[in-house]
């Protein structure tokens, strides 16, 4: 059985990311995004890029390529570290049941 | 999503030739194109930006325009085949389904789609079928049970075109415990075949559209059709007959193991039908009755009588011409692009293109040349055309360390796969792909696109990253020709013979055998190489010797690889020669660039620590106002010098043993991690942060005959040449390096 998110033991790591969202990475940390990076589901989440280097959405990409990316129409993000930051919490809570209701830069 | 798309008849032209645009305008009638010299294609804010400098010439302005669309999917074609309704038939063929869950392949057809007349021969849901039209109606029979993905089958079916009986049969040669394949199935379908003189096809059907779809995915091994109504049974009487043995009541017989290397499907039989082989089938396959004993197909041909037909191959977009550009004879060698327009981008679209080709020397080689010619890794811009594992692969966002970028031109990739894949994506049946084109957009080869991959910050890779060597040559005023690996493999050395110095992309990967004996054969008469990336001489690709801009991969035993050849299968069609790393075949990349390729990874980038041996007076040039212990902590790509794909001087894989290890890179992240072919028992300790052979080393050599050789051993390198305004101890070394380059003064040999 491979690693379970244990929310006890794996809240440390969310400071860690919000402050450098990517980057190098503690092993827990690594461990933590190496989980919630694997989608069994065959479902990706994606960055949408609208403007280069300065405007981005969440998109999902289905299994299948014969059916189309779903694109959200917001939030609108001005840096790709937000955008992570916006992912990281989506997976979190969908892991652990928890929300974390905290902003990417206070 | 993109609005507008293109690609050029050739990626090379020499001054007095044409080069010829095709574009695809997706909105609108009209766009407008200008020529610019390409200077910097990178659009990071934090760096120089665009830079694109306008060449006036005849096409500036406005032309019309219209979608342009692919007809991908590869078949073999007969087109002066007799009417097979005539009299009784049988097909038999040996098949091997990799998508047998897809519906509406086909085996063998002679249909005319506008009349709905003739018959098809199907593989349906995984079930053999036969369809039947008279113009009036359509008959349809299927075995009733579906073949398994991966398994060879005798399959035969008899057609009686004047009642419409068909006897279909689907033959299993493995047998399993517990599955039920083998389908057999009769019926007179009532239906009246027509004697239609139509074109014979094999692994696709002609549309309404005058396209050709219905395509088969797996491989056909032997398909023969023989007069009358015959047992299945016969085919294995017939499969066992020499094919040069004249077989009784054969109507043809394709032997794909005849003339491998050409795009001809050879009829053995009495009437030489031989088939064209359109869009790319894959050639030199195992056949179902390979043994295991032979893996070279020019030695046992026989057993290597299978193509593998997918419904996704491409060679040739065949698009329209759009412009036609004829280069003046005083355009300079360089990269240049055609700039495409088709009115405002926005954050829901993007209206403009940059098709990236480049102007070589003239062929006559008249005037004085420069002294430096930068190689246009062309070879290896193709190997990822249109590169889509961030499309077709889960996983990419952890190798990558962060989420998954696509811009409006990935948007558009994804809608279109007719697009074709590179050498890195499989086939929608699982296959790797082994052939790439450049008769077809490349997406991802241009300036301004920036990539899923390619490392934080810029994200460039290949063609891009290059713009920051194009960039830098021209802040430093540098005149340079550009040739590509195309001029090479076709010219040899006597296309390099006079230049001093040589420059390389950011990640030279593909190579031709004509490609590496030349640049060898340069080195060792005293070229001085600049090896200004990474991962460079890596695999061994083979160009396709009767189509043009096209060659071969095969992905044999090792290496970072995403998809691996099938055993057996590890020589390329196009030539017989072995595929796979350069490596395994004794020539090491650290032979050419005096480093070798050592780790990978695509998050963030580190800087190098000066070492010992850059104090050594040899190497006292190369530091020339650059006192620093730390090299390159800075850069667009990934933030730091040494990061995406780093090599290592190793005197085992070949590296000159007087190769001065001048600088190591060091911190970098779990994510940069040791390649496959460095280790034989997996290591726990694969990442930068704990493994210390994770490194790339700045490297110098002098050759025996006066040259030498400088490697960065990073991609990331050029991503620093332009921090600061150019002035930073990158740029400063990668000047020193090129300025002692140009100087024809021998370097010291003893």
């Amino acid at each position: 059985m491979t690693y379970k998110v244990d929310p006890a033991a794996d809240r440390q790591y969310i400071e860690e990311f919000r402050r450098q969202p990517i980057g190098h990475h503690s092993p827990g940390l690594m461990r933590l995004l190496t989980v919630m990076r694997q989608d069994p589901s065959g479902r990706q989440v994606i960055l949408i890029c609208r403007k280069p280097f300065r405007e981005w959405v969440l998109g999902e990409m289905p299994a299948s390529r014969a059916d189309p990316i779903a694109i959200e129409s917001g939030p609108v993000f001005t840096s790709r570290e937000e955008a992570e930051w916006e992912v990281f919490r989506r997976r979190w809570q969908k892991l652990t049941g928890e929300a974390i209701n905290l902003p990417y830069r206070e | 999503m993109l609005k507008i798309l293109g690609y050029p008849d050739r990626l090379s032209v020499a001054p007095g030739e044409e080069i010829a645009f095709k574009v695809s305008l997706e909105e609108g009638t009209r766009f407008d194109a200008r020529l610019v010299r390409v200077i910097h294609g990178d659009a990071n804010p934090a760096g120089p930006g665009l830079k694109f400098r306008h060449i006036p010439t005849a096409i500036d302005g406005s032309h019309p325009g219209r979608p342009q669309r692919i007809d991908a999917g590869s078949y073999m074609i007969v087109e002066r085949a007799p009417a097979l309704a005539a009299k009784p038939f049988t097909f038999f063929a040996m098949i091997w389904p990799k998508l047998p869950e897809r519906v509406d392949q086909t085996l063998l057809a002679q249909w005319d789609p506008k009349t709905r007349r003739g018959f098809r021969i199907t593989v349906d849901g995984g079930r053999l079928g036969a369809i039947l039209g008279d113009g009036k109606r359509i008959a349809r029979l299927d075995s009733g049970k579906a073949m398994l993905i991966r398994q060879w089958y005798s399959i035969a079916v008899a057609i009686d075109p004047a009642t419409g009986a068909v006897t279909l049969d689907q033959i299993p040669v493995g047998n399993y415990a517990q599955v039920d394949d083998r389908g057999h199935a009769e019926a007179i379908l009532g239906v009246t075949l027509p004697e239609l003189e139509a074109p014979l096809t094999i692994a696709g059907c002609p549309q309404a559209d005058g396209t050709i779809d219905g395509h088969f995915d797996g491989k056909i091994d032997g398909p023969m059709l023989c007069e009358g109504l015959r047992p299945a049974a016969l085919h294995q009487t017939l499969r066992a007959i020499d094919p040069v043995t004249p077989a009784p009541k054969i109507i043809a017989r394709w032997d794909f193991s005849k003339e491998i290397e050409t795009t001809t499907a050879v009829d053995v039989g009495p009437h030489a039908l031989h088939g064209q082989l359109m869009q790319l089938p894959t050639r030199a396959m195992k056949g179902w009755n390979w043994t295991g004993e032979e893996h070279n197909w020019a030695r046992k041909p026989d057993q290597y009588g299978a193509i593998h037909f997918h419904h996704d191959d491409v060679y040739d977009a065949g698009w329209e011409t759009s412009v036609a550009l004829t280069i003046q004879d005083d355009l300079p060698s360089g990269p240049y692009a055609l700039h495409v327009t088709c009115g405002a981008s926005n954050a829901e679209a993007t209206r403009e293109s940059y098709i990236p080709f480049f102007v070589r020397p003239p062929r006559n080689r008249n005037g004085k040349r420069p002294d430096v010619v930068f190689l246009a890794p062309t070879c290896s811009y193709l190997a990822y055309a249109n590169h889509a594992e961030h499309i077709t692969a889960r996983g990419a966002e952890l190798q990558m360390g962060r989420l998954l970028q696509f811009g409006h031109i990935d948007l558009y990739m994804y809608e279109h796969p007719e697009l074709g894949g590179s050498l890195y994506d499989r086939h929608a049946d699982g296959s790797g792909v082994a052939y790439t084109s450049r008769l077809r957009p490349n997406l991802n080869c241009a300036p301004a696109y920036h990539s899923w991959l390619g490392g934080h910050g810029s994200a460039l890779y290949q063609y891009n990253a290059d713009t920051h060597i194009f960039d830098w040559l021209d802040h430093q005023g540098i005149d340079y020709d550009v040739i590509t690996d195309e001029d090479l493999h076709a010219d040899g050395l006597d296309l390099i013979r006079d230049y001093r110095v040589i420059l390389t992309g950011t990640h030279p990967e593909y190579h031709s055998t004509a490609m590496w004996d030349a640049m060898k054969a340069w080195i060792d008469r005293g070229g001085r190489l600049m090896y200004l990336g990474a991962n460079g001489w890596y695999w061994r690709i083979a160009f396709h010797q009767h189509l043009p801009g096209v060659f071969e991969l095969r992905r044999s035993e090792d290496g970072i690889r995403t998809w691996e050849s099938e055993p057996g299968e590890y020589y390329h069609s196009v030539n017989g020669e072995y595929g796979g790393l350069w490596r395994r075949i004794g020539r090491a990349p650290n032979v050419i660039g005096g480093v070798g390729f050592i780790a990978q990874g695509f998050d963030l980038s580190s800087y190098y620590r000066r070492a010992p041996d850059a104090d050594n007076p040899r190497a006292a040039f190369i530091f020339e106002g650059v006192p620093d212990a730390i090299i390159g902590d800075f850069g667009l790509v990934g933030g730091g010098a040494a990061g995406i794909e780093l090599d290592c001087i190793e005197t085992r894989l070949g590296s000159p043993p007087n190769m001065l290890r001048l600088a190591s890179s060091e911190g970098h992240t779990p994510m940069i991690m040791l390649v496959n072919e460095e280790f034989g028992v997996v290591p726990p300790n694969l990442g930068g942060d704990l493994n210390p052979r994770v490194k790339a080393d700045l490297a110098f050599g002098e050759t025996p005959s006066g040259g030498a050789i400088f490697a960065t051993g990073s991609i990331a390198w050029c991503g620093s040449l332009s921090h600061n305004h150019y002035d930073n101890n990158v740029s400063r070394i990668t000047a020193n390096v090129l300025k002692r380059f140009r100087d024809p003064k021998p370097f010291p040999t003893r």
